[in-house]
């Protein structure tokens, strides 16, 4: 026993080096068991008080893009408002507010940090559990989507960008409905690429690629981006598609983070669908 | 000694997490540059005190990029090779001089091939975990010689910078 007590203490650094390695790898391993290298810790109020206070100064320098999107968007908004139209014929206009029932909600956030140069990308907002955020919500900006909700702390919730290995967002072309799935190959995180398009659509260059809405995350036709180039790799039964982002990832400064009440009810069914 | 290099340590994490984690090099290069911290530690420093510092160093990275064990996994490893590339390079230049390793004390040579060795261990660690995947070889590869070449860039510009005649 001493025997061997001496052993390791004479190599203690090579032992000691191990150890670390293999808390390490353990970490590494645990931490990307589902959907990306998920960590509460990351979330926690520690971490995202010094992102959110000292991480301040950089946002400045992207203010003038993020108030353009934003101005765009309230121009957007004032044209849908109801004061915006001229009531033409007051038969046809009827307003019954049973017949709406709200599906989304929308909470604005600030992106305290943000990264764009890893493979795994992630962003973190300064809303968390108290403002109602919670795992699963889909995270949009003013010109394109972001990513979705994968951790809540208190204060503070972690995002999983479109730019990471993990993501996968339904995606469709907005000219035909058909249905693909947007991911990241890794390389420029300008652009992604769309899978499963069906060799007969018609494909056009510039089209728009929007949101579907199957995944009952993102609300259906929030613009992703646009058909940069497609090709067929050899044997493929489908369109590999180069989308251009319209949102520069780099400059992402105020997102909306968006809540489906039917998200509950609609994933309720699908399991009975996985049951029989 | 002890105070210089905790206020390093402290530093170096806010600069990589708030400063550097915000920069974007086209999608290539992710200059780890708080290893610096690790590349500057004193000759004499104990081999335990070296491989605890650095664990925590990359674990602190860790906490806020979401990549739990990937840096502290490599800045382990760095500070681990770091006697054998000391070692390596020992015949031609005498450490007793100096305290710690510095581009003005050990020339500018020294420096470049310690760094760089290092800095290529480490990033090579980091990145390869990060992929975990053999799928974009020769991306990674490019990666990871890029990132190394940046945070070398880094290390030297620091040296230059804050370069102070040690008072003896």
């Amino acid at each position: 026993m001493r025997n061997v007590l001496t052993f390791i203490w004479k190599n203690h650094f090579f032992f000691l080096f191990v150890l670390l390695e293999i808390i390490s790898l353990v970490l590494v391993v645990k931490s990307n068991s589902y959907q990306g290298s998920v960590i509460i810790n990351s979330t926690s109020d520690f971490t995202g008080g010094i992102l959110q206070t000292l991480g301040s100064f950089g946002s400045v320098f992207k203010l003038r893009d993020s108030n353009t999107a934003l101005a765009e968007e309230n121009a957007r908004f004032h044209n849908r408002d109801r004061n915006s139209y001229i009531i033409t014929d007051t038969n046809t206009f009827y307003v019954n507010d049973t017949l709406y029932e709200q599906e989304f909600i929308y909470v604005s956030a600030k992106v305290i940090s943000n990264s764009t140069n890893r493979r795994n990308n992630y962003l973190k907002l300064n809303k968390g559990r108290r403002h109602g955020i919670t795992k699963d919500m889909a995270v949009v900006a003013p010109n394109g989507v972001v990513g979705q909700v994968i951790e809540v702390s208190d204060h503070f919730s972690s995002v999983m960008s479109v730019i990471n290995k993990h993501s996968r967002v339904s995606a469709k072309l907005k000219a035909s409905n058909q249905v693909g799935t947007l991911i990241w190959n890794g390389n420029n995180y300008r652009r992604g690429t769309l899978v499963d398009i069906p060799l007969h659509v018609q494909m056009r260059l510039g089209d728009s690629i929007i949101t579907s809405g199957y995944s009952h995350i993102f609300p259906e036709g929030h613009l992703i981006g646009v058909v940069e180039d497609y090709r067929i790799e050899k044997g493929a039964n489908f369109y590999t598609v180069d989308v251009a982002f319209t949102i520069d990832y780099n400059k992402v400064l105020y997102v909306n983070v968006i809540k489906s009440l039917h998200q509950k009810e609609l994933q309720q069914l699908e399991t009975y669908e996985n049951q029989n | 000694m002890y105070l210089k290099n905790s206020i390093r340590f402290v530093a170096l994490i806010l600069f990589q997490v708030l400063v550097l984690n915000s920069l974007n090099f086209g999608g290539y290069a992710y200059p780890a540059f708080y290893i610096y911290f690790i590349l500057l530690l004193p000759f004499e420093t104990a081999g335990w005190v070296m491989l605890l510092s650095s664990f925590f160093l990359g674990l602190s990275i860790d906490f806020f990029t979401n990549s739990l064990g990937m840096n502290a996994a490599a800045s382990v490893f760095m500070a681990f090779s770091r006697s054998g590339v000391l070692n390596l390079l020992r015949s031609k230049r005498e450490y007793e001089l100096v305290a710690a390793p510095g581009i003005m004390d050990l020339g500018i040579k020294w420096f470049l091939t310690y760094a760089f060795m290092l800095i290529l261990l480490h990033h090579t660690i980091l990145l390869s975990l990060e992929v975990f995947s053999f799928a974009g070889f020769f991306q990674t590869i490019l990666r990871i010689f890029l990132s190394s070449v940046a945070t070398l860039v880094l290390a030297v510009v620091a040296q230059v910078l804050f370069y102070k005649p040690e008072k003896t």
